[in-house]
Parts: structure tokens; sequence; C-alpha cells
């Protein structure tokens, strides 16, 4: 009993040492990263290009996807009580409170997220961040900072896109497919869906989400032990950290934001 | 040959460093003078902390006592700052050469370039240009490093170690895992750039026919503690029988060939262990 108190208090500590690790890394990164950033723009549009630009087709694909699911089954319950004609709204409230900016976390996690911690684990693994600590260059500065902001600036994007595919995908089901009225989708949903209290709590959502996940995967990558399985392990964390603190913020931003209804 | 010499000669100097390792004691009060315009080098059995060494040297680790003199500025009191105009004027040599993968070979060699002067890029070209040269490599500019062999990346490692006419350069193992020709052309790059850029070269390895052939004053560390110091012919006449072990590459001598273990008839016999 006393063992199993004593490795759950190790754990703890071990944990909030991290935490405090990742903030310091973090602050510095804020500080240190953004006046570099607007000195020498082209370092962060590179990178928004790869992580960003190149994680459109995937983003733009699964929102297709989720879309048409969400078309063909709020129309099956929605049709039992007679309101299909409500499906525009399910379908947008859906997308643009909670499946965009979710969603997209998740795939922006295994896509750009495992990308980002596998390259900076690898470059310390050969000697690249202490390379440049040598060429008084500050890695955090040069490689973390471009990357992190990236990744912050390309998520709430990204999750528009989502949202935005997926409301054609549940319409192209609903309206083309299943035969619900096209002005009714359309005006419903205008009519339902407000400005502030969806969209621009959903682009907030995706913006902290973007925070979270580019921020877990700069960190892990550069706190990785500098060997083939560090680096391994510290995707592999990248990842699960990504999904476990996207699902759970928003759990809080949630109760948060629509708490009041 | 070189030695003595007035205090001021030492562009750097190591003064009673302790670094502990976690629990394990690297060094133990290692004392070491490096003077200005000579190659020295560190020898030492793999594992005694060389490049630890050169980590202290560059300000990338602390000592846990002790300090470390760079150009008479202690490095660990350096703001970052500070710490980092000196690293300017360091030229470090990496095992693996460090190369960034991202970046083609004139890249590589121009990044410290672009990154601390404002020059315009027909002067940044020349000057990349030169220091390829220099390494023989002028024609790999648009290389990437994965297309190099593992001595190309450390010759351009070096033209790179050199972009900003360093006062000294630090190098890690820059024989190991060499064939005989890149070796040979890594041993006379590091004589020549010494000499004729007026370097001051640290040389950190365990291969001892060429780090003897460049050096004009070697230290040997083993176990966290200078147990030999002196120019090449005096290491290598040394009637010390670890040195002498260590010169030729004995297998068994003062260094045990084992690893020290229980007595190993009980061992094979068990009693009663599962390992």
């Amino acid at each position: 009993m006393g063992d199993l108190f004593q490795r759950l208090g190790h754990l703890t500590l071990g944990g909030l040492r991290k935490l405090g690790r990742a903030n310091f890394f973090m602050a510095h990164v804020l500080l240190g990263g953004l006046g570099g950033l607007l000195v020498r723009p082209r370092l962060l549009l590179s990178q928004i290009f790869f992580v960003g630009v190149l994680s459109v087709l995937i983003v733009g694909v699964s929102g297709l996807f989720v879309g048409m699911v969400l078309g063909l089954q709020g129309y099956y319950v929605l049709s039992d009580f007679g309101a299909e004609q409500t499906l525009g709204v399910m379908v947008a409230a859906s997308l643009v409170r909670e499946l965009g900016p979710v969603v997209t976390a998740l795939l922006f996690s295994g896509r750009a997220g495992s990308a980002l911690t596998a390259e900076i684990g690898l470059m310390k693994t050969t000697e690249q961040l202490a390379g440049m600590e040598m060429m008084a260059v500050d890695p955090l500065r040069r490689v973390v900072a471009p990357r992190f902001f990236a990744g912050v600036a390309s998520m709430p994007l990204l999750a528009a896109l989502f949202s935005m595919v997926g409301v054609m995908g549940g319409y192209f089901v609903g309206v083309g497919l299943l035969g619900v009225d096209d002005g009714a989708f359309w005006s419903q949903m205008k009519a339902k869906i407000d400005f502030y209290e969806d969209v621009v709590n959903g682009v907030i959502k995706s913006a902290v989400f973007g925070v979270i996940v580019t921020w877990i995967a700069v960190y892990e990558g550069y706190d990785a032990a500098p060997t083939a399985e560090g680096v391994s392990r510290a995707t592999t964390r990248s990842v699960v950290y990504s999904a476990f603190a996207v699902l759970g913020w928003d759990f809080v931003l949630t109760a948060l934001m629509f708490g009041d209804h | 040959m070189t030695l003595p010499l007035p205090d001021d000669a030492a562009l750097v100097s190591v003064r009673d460093l302790v670094f502990y390792h976690g629990e394990r004691k690297i060094f133990d009060g290692v004392n070491l003078r490096f003077l200005k315009g000579r190659v020295t080098a560190i020898m030492g059995p793999s594992g005694t902390g060389k490049t630890t060494l050169l980590k202290l040297i560059g300000g990338q680790l602390r000592p846990h006592r002790g300090a470390v003199l760079v150009d008479s500025a202690d490095v660990h009191r350096l703001r970052t700052g500070e710490l980092y105009e000196l690293r300017k004027r360091m030229g470090m040599l990496f095992q693996s050469g460090a190369l960034l993968t991202d970046l083609s070979v004139f890249e590589n060699v121009a990044f410290p370039l672009r990154e601390h002067t404002r020059l315009p890029e027909s002067v940044i070209r020349s000057l990349v240009l030169m220091k390829l040269q220099a390494v023989g490599l002028r024609g790999a500019r648009d290389l990437m490093p994965s297309q190099l062999s593992g001595g190309m990346a450390r010759r351009v490692a070096l033209a790179r170690a050199i972009a900003l006419d360093p006062l000294m350069i630090l190098y890690d193992e820059p024989f190991t895992g060499q064939d005989p020709i890149s070796m040979g052309v890594l041993v006379k790059l590091i004589r020549d750039l010494n000499r004729e850029l007026g370097l001051t070269s640290i040389v950190v390895s365990h291969d001892v026919k060429e780090t003897l052939s460049i050096a004009d004053y070697v230290y040997l560390i083993s176990g966290g503690v200078v147990v030999g110091e002196g120019t090449p012919a005096a290491i290598a006449g040394s009637g010390s029988p670890w040195i002498r072990q260590f010169v030729h590459g004995d297998a068994d001598g003062p260094v045990p060939f084992h690893f020290p273990a229980p007595d190993y008839r009980a061992d094979l016999l068990g009693n009663g262990r599962q390992h």
C-alpha cells in the first residue's frame, strides 16, 4: 500500500516537473520566437506550408465524409419526427461547435503533430540542435518557434475548412440524395446558427486546440531521449497526449461556452 | 617544445573541473591549458567524458565545481547573450557532422553567415565557395547531406565551423569511423587550417597515431583525472605502463581485459543466482 502511494507520488511529481519544464519552454519560444519571425517571415511561411497546407487534403476529405454521415444519420432520426427540414441546422451546429474543432485537432495531431515531434526529435538525436547552439543560434527561436506559430495559425483555418466541407457533404446527402428541401436546409441553418455563439466559439475552440496540439508536439520532440527508441516514444506520446488534452479541454470549453442553456 | 609558457598564452584554461553525470563522477579536479595557435589533443579511453569536456568548454553543460576560461572570460558566468557572442568565435566539429539535413551543402555553410551577418548575397556566395574550396568540396555545393559520405559530411561541417572565422575549433572525435583516405584528408585539413588561419585547435580523440601526428601537446585523461601530458614524443616514449598500454593498444595491462565481475568459477556454478 505504501509502495503504491510512493509510486503515485513519484508519478505526480514527475508529471508536475514536466509540466513546469514545458511552461518554461513555451515562455522561451513565445518571448524569443515572435520577434525573430517578424524579421524573417519566410521561416514561418515555409512551416505553414508543411504543417497547414499539406494537411488540407486529409482534413478536407475527412470533413466531407463526416458531413455525409451526419446528413445520413440526422435524416434517419429527424424524419421520424417529420423534422427533416432542420437537417441543415443539425449538421452545421454539430460541425461548427464540436466536430470541426475536435476532429480536425485529432487529425492535425496525427498528420502534423507527429511529424513535428519526429522531426525535432531526430534533429536532437543527430546533434543538429546542439550544433545550432554551438553556432550561437538558439534552436528554440530558429527551429521550434516557426513550427509552433505555423501550427497555431493553421489549426483554425483547417477546422473552418473541415466544417465547410462537412456542411457541403451533409447537403449532398440530405438534399441531393434523400430529398430534403433545398431552401429549408439553408434557411433553417441561417436562422438557427448564431455567428457569435456558434461560429466564433468554434473558432476559439480550434485556436485553443491548435496551441495545445502544437505545444505538445514541439515539446515532446525537444524533450525526446536522443535515441531511435526515444523519438518513437515521443511521437507516440505526442499523439496520445494531444488526444487526451483535446478531448478534456473540449469538455471544459463546451461547459464554459454553452453551459448557460 | 611548448611548455613552459606564460599563462596569457593560453586561449582556453580549464581549472579544477569537477563534473558529475547523475551519480557518476566524470571529472575530478581536471586542470588543462590550451595554448593559442596550437593543436592540443585530449585522449583517453571511450567513456572518459571527452565529448562532455568539449560541451563544458562550449558552455552547453555546467560544471559542479571549477571554471572554464575562454579568452579570459569565464564561460559559465556569462549571460546567454554573451555566451552566444563567444560561441560565434568558437567552431565545433561534431562527431556526426551535425549538418542540417533539410539544407544543401551550400546552405549549410551559409547558415551561420545568414544567421549572424547581413552580408549581401554575392558576398555570402564568395565566402561559402572559399570555405568549401578550403575543404576541397566546392564541387559538392548542391548535394544534400544525405548524399555525402561520412568523411565528406565532416569536411562540410568543418567548412561551416570556419565560416565565421573563429578563434578556435573544437574537434569531437574527427577520425572515428573514417577510411584511410578520409582520415588522411582530415589530418591534413586540421593541421593546415590550424596553421593558415592561426586557429587554436582542441582535438578530442582516441585514434592514437593520427592524433599524435598533428598535436603539439597531448593530455591523457582516464577515470576523471589527467593521467599523462606532454608532447607527442614524450607520450609515445612514456615509461608509464598505463600510457604504454593506451598508445600501443594492448588488450590487457593496467586496464584489465575483464570488466569487474565475481569469481568466474563461483559464477558458473550459479550460487542460486538467476543471471
